[in-house]
């Protein structure tokens, strides 16, 4: 909604001089969302004074143009002196020709400036030094008409070298309100001059001031057959002249508030609209076929609206019909056979009240948001209509000539508003600050609420323009908003103790700050997907990935599906990165995968209590499965080479030590076995185990994953269920008394055959060496030499440590058998000698 | 010297040999020729040993005269080598230790730069605050159902948020299951889940069928916080909200609750934020325009309110003895401001450039 200060003042007795700014400060604090106050006109510096035209000559042009050089008095302040006139004047060209000698005109001096920053200067044109311009409306930004220049009146008393800003409603503050939902009121120059009168504390005088009559159905015969339209007030005014022009001030304003203007009757009208909240509608009698009746639609019913296109109507769409079928969608928008021509004399005007629900339902099936359904989808004061329908019809008598037909229509009957009790110490309560019952009161009744106060009980009704008034804290909201919300006091409530981060919510912290700190980067992709996207990983027919849940109104076509693995995501992001030369890339995600479920519907139970156990249930087994995943893909180098050392290839390793490291954050221990599974290469995929439970896979990428996704060759992944690892992850461990006795070293290399995993065999000496072995590790991978062609040397280095003394060399030698001979039963190892 | 004579114990002797050592520790100039001079002296083989051997053979009241004799003889030189040693050894430390300067400006790295995204860091950081508070963090699903995304919060069924063009539906639309659209849902799991009171923190991913441009994502991350207790006010999410803002911004950050409409809070409101760029200099004054806040001197934060009754009634809690407070807001409008992060779009692109943007406690 755009309102005009200047025209907000002709209903609230503003305080001199309060700026369009001053009083949107005042309209925020009071809920109302004031988007930006225009300051209309204020671009627009330098001398633009009025000018009597003196005389001219129409000149042609050899491009067809005829111009005028016009000879015009500006007063004796800017004329210059001319040889033919005594009093001075200037010489101006023309291109318009809608104005005679005599008329009064707006002249743009030399040095002046005009809307948009146009500047003016004395300049030749068409053979003449025009010293000026005179101004079209769109020039001064009061209109959107360029088709003459401006002619003002002659009654006005303006004398040439005047100011013309206040006969042509030049400088106005516009205020820009984005009116929420609940305070369709404020859809009005009367809604809001009603908000500035009580935040200002300053008379508001109600436009709206004709009560409405009982039923009478003396005028246009109307017939209201939904309870969705429970008034409609018709009044028919003939004799209207068309050819009648809309006056300056109602076309500025109209414009100032952000609509066109285009005949007389239509732009009063919308005026009357703008001005009172209440939409209103002109039909041209001649058209009307028959008595008025307001239905719901019939299946398979038609009607050309006002912008010519024929919709289709449905059942639940509200209508108003003649004997001709439809001719009008109710409250949203007009039908065209009906509509006011440039020959209209005889009108009847329609102010009606609709059922907010039905108008929103229309507006959206239909898609026609519209000024009036705009308003009539919040709710309109069905008390206006009345006063509407007559504020119309005085402007087509008085601007139109026209004349009231005294008989008129008033079918149905305001609705009574909701009674409601509360207690008068709620709003204290719900607001935080001590609100006396009076206070209350008086605020309420201000508001325009019926209000008996009955020892600690309100008895309330709200006025017929806030039909959002009907619980008991929607009163309290009233009170707060007219107190201010910045009264309140500001007090941080006690919480009682908490229970800190879930034992889930800790883990995964320590995940993602391990991680981090391990060297991998987090990114965060948009979790939709294509089938296309599983195609090329490879991924199965039947594999789990394939439960999609695909979106019914997806973002993009190209991604209908959300996703059941991070990975495609990641390799975007990797595409996104080394296209703008981030070549070395280790990064990771962790977030919700989607799997479907059971396809089942989500049952929507009552609001009225808690649903019931089976309904919830039913909820929860309507949505996919979503556990977290956590996931990471490795290219380039790990570390570039440098003063420091070689560059280390970023690989297969570095994924697999990224789960690694993720379990070693939650105190899990992650085995890895070969493996084969999308989208890695079938020689170089591990599962991961954790507890004896399979959570993800790591490894390098297949190579026609790689192709397919364009990703750097080599480029390693791991994806694993996050939520399995948490789940997973050990208590509290204990800690296993460190031993001050001296360490006892051991190397051994044992030969065993390739298909011999070099974990199993580490394994089987750990198994073999006992409690005396203090820690194990591989240091070397040899083949060739001695080493048998198909098999291969690992060497460990095994630490041997007793808790309670010093192991003897035969004790540790002892162990180291042991540990060697269960890798040669288990997995043929062999001891090489060095 | 050495030699199969018997030693010469006489103290002219012992003397001669004292002073050959003193002078060949004095003049050995590094380690090595230090430990060849020990060698000569006082080695198995020097003449000051093969001396001590010879005592041995001397008789009767002699022998006490040259053991003492001897014996102080040695120890001279045992003081003289060690003093030497000691000089030696400092002189040669010192010489290591400057020839050993290094360059304390070459890049050093563990490893490569990891990070985690500024989003999840600044959720953390905003839980926090709460979780000091005693507060607990609640989670859901991204997939919801309607009912808990808009009936249960009294978005009723012809709410246009529920509409195609708003919200994203899971296919086919008629199982009721949409991707939720704020993380509201939680603090309705919250009610009907948790124990009275409830104070609890709502943090997560939130999707709409919204444009995709410098300002908005589709999808995004939202914390709102839910309170359900006895004799809870508007009052209590003032105070709230400015300790959050505090705790975000700075003390000297100022709020400013704005009533507005939402379902699912009675009385609502939105909570500004006074611009940090230009304090409210900027508005109606053309020739200083601010980007920040758009010339309007404040900075739309979040949502909040007053849990309507109808909400806490659809989860079942006594009206009569309850009230609670909501709130929310999005973490990316939130880093916007905090971090002056200009642009939404590089929050989801995943460029490793700005996830490294913010270390540590600069977040």
């Amino acid at each position: 909604m755009r309102a005009p200060l200047s025209w907000l003042a002709e209903h609230v007795d503003l305080p001199e001089g309060l700026t369009g700014r001053e009083l949107g400060e005042v309209l925020i604090r009071a809920g109302l969302e004031v988007e930006k106050v225009e300051e209309v006109g204020s671009d627009i510096t330098g001398p633009v004074v009025v000018g009597r035209v003196l005389a001219f000559v129409d000149e042609p042009q050899k491009n067809g143009k005829t111009i005028r050089w016009v000879q015009v008095d500006v007063g004796p302040a800017h004329n210059e002196p001319h040889p033919d006139y005594a009093q001075g004047c200037r010489s101006v060209v023309c291109g318009a020709h809608n104005f005679a000698v005599g008329d009064l005109v707006v002249v743009s001096l030399p040095g002046s400036v005009l809307s948009g920053g146009f500047a003016i200067a004395a300049r030749k044109t068409y053979g003449h030094v025009s010293d000026g311009m005179i101004c079209a409306e769109d020039e001064l930004g009061i209109g959107h008409d360029h088709t003459g220049i401006i002619v003002l009146p002659d009654d006005a008393g303006l004398q040439p070298g005047d100011d013309p800003a206040g006969v042509l409603h030049l400088r106005d503050d516009v205020l820009d309100i984005d009116v929420s939902p609940d305070i369709g009121y404020c859809l009005s120059i009367r809604g809001l001059a009603r908000e500035a009168g009580q935040n200002l504390g300053r008379t508001f005088t109600d436009v709206i001031d004709r009560p409405t009559p009982p039923t009478k159905l003396d005028g246009y015969p109307v017939r209201l057959d939904d309870p969705a339209c429970p008034l409609f007030v018709a009044l028919g005014v003939t004799g209207i002249d068309p050819s009648r022009p809309t006056p300056r001030w109602m076309a500025r304003r109209l414009v100032m508030a952000g609509m066109r203007s285009i005949s007389l009757a239509v732009d009063i009208t919308n005026y009357v609209m703008l001005e009172t909240g209440q939409p209103l509608h002109a039909y041209d009698a001649s058209l009307l076929r028959g008595p008025i009746v307001v239905r719901m639609a019939a299946p398979g019913e038609t009607l050309v609206t006002l912008d010519d296109v024929t919709r289709t109507l449905a059942p639940g769409d509200l209508l108003i019909t003649d004997d001709s079928g439809p001719i009008g969608l109710a409250g949203v928008m007009g039908g065209a056979s009906t509509e006011l021509r440039d020959t209209t004399t005889d009108v009847v005007i329609e102010a009606a009240s609709f059922e907010p629900v039905t108008i929103s339902r229309t507006l959206r099936r239909h898609n026609l948001p519209s000024e009036a359904s705009k308003r009539f989808h919040r709710g309109v004061d069905p008390d206006a209509a009345y006063s509407a329908a007559h504020l119309a019809a005085r402007l087509l008598v008085e601007l139109a000539g026209g004349t009231l037909s005294a008989a008129e229509t008033v079918a149905g009957a305001v609705p009574a508003m909701p009674v409601q009790a509360i207690d008068a110490g709620l709003p204290s309560r719900i607001l935080g600050l001590d609100v006396p019952p009076e206070r209350v009161v008086e605020i309420l009744r201000a508001s325009g609420c019926d209000v008996e106060l009955d020892g600690h009980r309100l008895s309330l009704v709200p006025p017929t323009w806030r039909p959002d008034l009907v619980d008991p804290y929607d009163y309290v909201e009233e009170v707060g908003r007219k107190i201010g919300f910045d009264k309140l006091p500001s007090v941080v409530p006690s919480a009682p103790v908490g229970r800190g981060l879930s034992a889930g919510q800790r883990a995964r912290r320590a995940i993602g700050a391990t991680l981090a700190d391990a060297g991998f980067v987090e990114v965060l992709t948009f979790p939709f997907g294509s089938a296309e996207d599983l195609d090329r990983l490879g991924v199965p027919a039947d594999d789990a990935r394939r439960a999609l849940v695909r979106l019914a109104n997806p973002l993009a076509e190209t991604a209908p599906y959300l996703r059941t693995s991070i990975l495609p995501g990641l390799f975007a992001a990797v595409g996104r990165n080394t296209s703008r030369g981030n070549d070395d890339l280790a990064l990771y995600e962790a977030g919700s995968v989607f799997l479907a479920g059971d396809g089942s519907v989500a049952p929507i139970p009552s609001v009225s209590g808690r649903p019931t156990s089976d309904e919830l249930t039913a909820i929860e087994a309507a949505l996919p499965r979503q556990p977290r995943y956590l996931a990471a893909v490795i290219c380039g180098q790990w570390r570039r080479p440098g003063w420091q050392g070689e560059a280390i290839a970023a690989g297969w390793p570095q994924a697999f030590a990224f789960a690694d490291r993720a379990a070693s954050a939650v105190g899990a221990d992650v085995e890895r076995r070969s493996a084969e599974d999308a989208p890695w290469h079938p020689g170089r995929c591990a599962e991961l185990v954790v507890a004896g439970e399979v959570v993800g896979h790591a490894g390098e990428l297949h190579p026609d994953v790689v192709r397919a996704f364009g990703l750097p060759e080599r480029t390693a992944a791991v994806e694993l269920d996050l939520d399995a690892l948490v789940r997973l992850a050990p208590g509290a461990g204990s800690i296993r008394p460190v031993s001050g006795h001296p360490v006892a070293k051991e190397d051994v290399a044992l030969v065993v055959p390739d298909s011999v995993a070099a974990g199993a065999v580490q394994q089987a000496l750990v198994d073999g060496a006992g409690e005396l072995l203090e820690s194990i590790s591989l240091f070397d991978v040899y083949t060739g030499g001695h080493v048998p062609a198909g098999h291969r040397s690992l060497a460990f280095a095994l630490r041997f440590r007793a808790p309670d003394r010093t192991l003897t060399d035969v004790e540790t030698a002892a162990a180291r058998d042991a540990a060697v001979a269960l890798a040669g039963e288990r997995c043929g190892a062999v001891l090489r000698a060095f | 010297m050495p030699g199969d004579q018997p030693a010469d114990l006489s103290q002219t002797a012992i003397d001669d040999l004292v002073a050959q050592a003193l002078t060949a520790f004095a003049d050995a100039a590094t380690g090595a020729e230090l430990k060849a001079a020990r060698l000569a002296h006082t080695g198995d083989r020097s003449p000051l040993a093969l001396a001590n051997r010879a005592i041995g053979t001397i008789p009767g009241p002699e022998r006490k005269d040259a053991g003492q004799r001897l014996g102080a003889a040695r120890a001279q030189v045992g003081r003289a080598l060690a003093d030497r040693e000691a000089a030696i050894g400092a002189a040669e430390l010192a010489q290591r230790l400057a020839s050993e300067r290094i360059d304390v400006t070459l890049p050093v790295e563990l490893g490569p730069e990891g990070a985690q995204h500024p989003i999840t860091a600044l959720m953390d950081l905003m839980n926090d605050v709460f979780l000091d508070m005693g507060w607990e963090v609640a989670e859901g699903p991204e997939a919801e159902g309607e009912w808990l995304n808009f009936d249960a919060l009294n978005i009723g069924p012809d709410h246009p948020a529920r509409g195609t063009t708003d919200t994203l539906f899971v296919a086919p639309i008629e199982n009721h299951v949409v991707l939720r659209t704020h993380t509201s849902p939680v603090q309705i799991r919250s009610m009907l889940d948790r124990p009275l009171p409830i104070y609890v923190v709502c943090p997560g991913k939130v999707y709409r069928a919204d444009e995709f441009d410098a300002t908005h994502v589709p999808v995004f991350h939202q914390i709102e916080g839910l309170v359900v207790d006895q004799g809870i006010s508007l009052a209590h999410l003032k105070g709230t909200l400015d300790h959050l803002a505090r705790s975000m911004f700075g003390e000297d950050v100022e709020t400013r609750m704005r009533p507005h409409y939402f379902p699912f809070t009675e009385p609502s409101a939105e909570v500004d934020l006074l611009c940090f760029v230009c304090h409210g200099a900027s508005v109606g004054n053309p020739d200083a325009p601010c980007r920040t806040c758009r010339s309007q001197g404040w900075i739309e934060w979040g949502g909040c309110g007053v849990v309507n009754p109808r909400v806490l009634a659809a989860a079942g809690i006594d009206t009569d003895l309850y009230s609670g407070f909501a709130f929310g807001m999005g973490i990316e409008r939130t880093l916007m401001f905090r971090n002056n992060a200009a642009d939404m779009r590089d929050m989801v692109e995943g460029d490793v450039r700005f996830s490294r943007s913010l270390k540590g406690m600069a977040r």
